[in-house]
């Protein structure tokens, strides 16, 4: 059982959670991430990892409620706790002197770019960090943004915040402007990676994306997280989750990412009809384990 | 048969040649159709009478070949005795010595191959029932609730990490936590058992046993962590320098899935054997109403399997009981070279399987969505025999053809995961990436780290991965006793 320190809504639909997990906090780097499962009937779902406090023994995650899982992980309140938890997975974010860093994410891939691009940042590079959502509810970690980067732009979608437009419109920008760009990172939705790369790889720009395919054990043993890079199948799990933008079947992923998604809506639309009794059901499920743990 | 005197059972008088007369017992199963539908154990085990007749059948041969050609040498002639002696807990009790997992041994084992393969009455295809009656009295014992606890040595005052939950780990810890020693075991998922819980299906293997079988190991003192994986969470070093422990066995088990290397693997509908099961095992989805892991619903559908082993077995005769309309093996070499425990192969046929034998797989076929439509295979003929002796399957010139499937489940084998040895740079690997170790003492190249299972030989058996439990457990306590590392 791991408890939850802290859990606070940082967005519409988007929750930050501080969770009591020792041993991940204490060997966690920037891009790695965790697998967790909530009670004993639930799936396994793989979360990139924000922060970590190895003092306090904490990792904190962050959550957009898109299925059952995460909707039901977004019900929970501090005190709480959740059943499994295991990391950190994953290699780690590439740290290097690059020079000029841009760092695109979009929506929730904001959390997940933030440790990347401190340490980047730590690292000696000029990081411009554009943080793009639908609107402005959407924009998370405005303040975190600024302390990670050393340039930082707010873009929504409908432009009712930050400036109007994409993260691509920023990054078309500065191209235009003639600004020297060294390495990018984008984290975000797979067709907001794909169109990233389709602008940087022309331009021979080195860019890493952060793939969120579907996983189970996360150790590289099911190989359902398989992703297509250029000809060859490779693990998001331990191969990844960044991988050079240039090599991604980015079609391959989007396509797979669909797999089970009639049932993740249709499981979720039945979460929402009775989230009382299904919160419920899950807290006394969770007292009944940690009653068998004590 | 009564018990006169303890000390001495009672002996089979039967002359050898009224012996060799009683028909070999047949497995009470499920009816095939019935089973086809349910995911219950499929054999039903044998009752003390059919278990007592068949070990009258045994001709107590003087060197025991059953004993000599089980892996980790079970004392199979003296167990016998003690069940026509009707000592059934004594003779789990002697079983126990050498196999301390006889309910899952006497479920998994390829006894064809091993103890009843050096039976002298199985050189006319009618040796004793050796696994029958190992499931027998191992179920016997767990029933009457006298699961025994074994005697323990004094603590020793050292720690040993196990990594991982499986065969070679739980048999390891089995006998490290009687030789005094503190044991951990330290599991990636979220159940411990390994293979025998995510790969090994509920109708071969009920997973009530398996958990019973560790629950008596944390009767024993032994400790168990989910959810850390080593090389991860934790390294090899850090549970030496920062935690204390003297001595780490590495025995994380099968590694990362292969695939065909065929145009289409990426569809939807294609899973390695290893997702498919764990998805269905672990994570229950054939309890769909009750659990919330999605598996491509099988109902009405084709689905293929490719592959001759037990793990292609469990997944094709999984997805029959997921309702899949047909299910077929497909297999590069013919039914005789299956390497399938020969009572699965025959269940599958019972249960509806098809087989389509000599083909190969060249590529997958999907529709516009990205979704399989089918499997195109080639045939094959058996060529020379290669240094295994086994025939080499070579294609037939534009003899493809295609087999309709909405899943496809690929189960042809794994190769070695890195995980631990990428962050254990002093643990030395073979070329194919498996962990050196030495065959007598199961020690690494990394001094107080050990390694045993299909880590170190690749895939392998359950009865196989016991023995290099048992063995790295002997190598251990050696070590923690000498402190000698030559």
């Amino acid at each position: 059982m791991y408890k939850i320190v802290d859990a606070r809504t940082v967005g519409l639909n988007i929750r930050q959670l501080v969770i009591e997990a020792p041993r991940i906090a204490r060997k966690y780097q920037p891009g790695q991430f965790v697998i967790l499962r909530l009670h004993n009937k639930g799936e396994r779902i793989p979360l990139t990892i924000k922060s970590s406090d190895p003092e306090a023994g904490t990792v904190t995650i962050v959550v957009q409620s898109v299925g059952k899982t995460t909707a039901m992980l977004s019900c929970l309140e501090t005190g709480d706790s959740i059943l499994d938890i295991v990391g950190p997975l994953g290699r780690p974010s590439e740290i290097e002197k690059f020079g000029t860093v841009a760092i695109l994410a979009g929506s929730v891939g904001t959390a997940m770019a933030l440790p990347t691009a401190s340490a980047l940042k730590q690292a000696g590079n000029h990081v411009v960090f554009v943080e793009g959502a639908r609107s402005k509810e959407m924009v998370i970690f405005e303040d975190e943004l600024r302390d990670a980067s050393s340039e930082a732009y707010v873009m929504t979608d409908d432009g009712s915040y930050g400036e109007h437009g994409l993260v691509t419109k920023k990054l078309n920008d500065m191209l235009d402007a003639g600004r020297k760009i060294d390495f990018v990172l984008a984290v975000g939705p797979v067709p907001m990676m794909r169109a990233v790369a389709k602008i940087t790889t022309p331009l021979g720009i080195k860019t890493m994306v952060s793939l969120n395919s579907i996983m189970v054990d996360g150790t590289g043993m099911c190989g359902g997280c398989r992703v297509l890079m250029g000809n060859q199948s490779k693990f998001a799990c331990v191969d990844g989750p960044e991988f050079d933008a240039s090599q991604v079947n980015f079609e391959v992923l989007m396509q797979r990412n669909t797999m089970y998604r009639d049932k993740e809506c249709a499981s979720l639309k039945a979460f929402n009809e009775q989230k009382d009794t299904q919160m419920a059901q899950l807290r006394a499920d969770l007292a009944e384990e940690a009653e068998h743990h004590a | 048969m009564p018990d006169m005197n303890p000390a001495a059972p009672a002996k089979n008088d039967l002359p050898l040649k009224e012996r060799m007369k009683i028909a070999r017992t047949r497995m009470p199963e499920q009816d095939p159709a019935v089973r086809a539908c349910n995911f219950l154990e499929v054999n039903l085990g044998l009752d003390p009478a059919a278990a007592a007749n068949e070990a009258t059948r045994c001709i107590s041969c003087p060197k025991p070949g059953c004993m000599m050609q089980c892996p980790v040498n079970v004392k199979i002639d003296q167990v016998i005795a003690l069940v026509y002696a009707g000592e059934y807990l004594k003779a789990a009790a002697k079983m126990r010595e050498d196999n301390i997992l006889p309910a899952i041994t006497g479920r998994v084992c390829p006894q064809e191959t091993q103890c009843e393969g050096g039976c002298a009455l199985g050189k006319k295809g009618n040796s004793v029932a050796i696994g029958y009656i190992e499931r027998f009295i191992a179920d016997y014992e767990r029933i009457s609730g006298q699961l025994g606890v074994p005697p323990m040595a004094p603590p020793s005052g050292k720690k040993v990490a196990i990594v991982g939950s499986g065969p070679t780990a739980l048999s390891a810890a089995g006998d490290l936590i009687q030789k005094g020693h503190r044991v951990r075991v330290f599991e990636a998922l979220h159940e411990l058992g390994g293979v025998l819980v995510y790969g090994i299906p509920e109708f071969r293997l009920p997973k009530d046993i398996v958990r019973l079988e560790i629950d008596n190991l944390r009767k024993m003192g032994v400790e168990f962590e989910t959810n850390v994986v080593v090389g991860k969470s934790v390294t090899i070093d850090g549970l030496m320098n920062e935690e204390g422990y003297s001595a780490v066995l590495v025995a994380t088990g099968a590694g990362l899935p292969q695939f065909l290397n065929v145009p289409g693997e990426h569809l939807n509908g294609v899973y390695s054997a290893n997702e498919f099961l764990t998805r269905v095992n672990l994570m229950r989805a054939y309890k769909p109403d009750e659990y919330d892991e999605p598996v491509y619903d099988c109902r009405g559908k084709d689905v293929v399997v490719v592959g001759g082993g037990n793990v292609a077995m469990d997944a094709v005769r999984t997805s029959k009981r997921l309702g899949a309309r047909t299910a077929t093996i497909v297999y590069r070499r013919s039914e005789v070279e299956l390497p399938a425990r020969r009572e699965e192969v025959h269940h599958a046929h019972e249960e509806g399987v098809e087989f389509r034998m000599l083909s190969n797989p060249v590529e997958l076929l999907g529709d516009e969505k990205g979704w399989l439509t089918g499997v195109r295979c080639i045939r094959m003929e058996l060529g020379e025999p290669d240094v295994k002796g086994r025939r080499r399957p070579i294609e037939v010139k534009g003899s493809e053809f295609d087999i309709p499937a909405q899943v496809a489940v690929i189960g042809i084998g794994t190769t070695s995961n890195p995980l631990i040895q990428s962050t254990t740079p002093d643990l030395k690997t073979n070329k194919w990436g498996y962990i050196i170790v030495d065959p007598e003492t199961a020690r690494t190249s990394k001094r107080g780290v050990f390694a045993g299972g299909d880590i170190v030989t690749g895939s392998a058996t359950v009865i196989l991965a016991m023995g290099a439990g048992r063995k790295a457990a002997k190598g251990i306590d050696d070590y923690l006793r000498t402190g000698e590392w030559a």
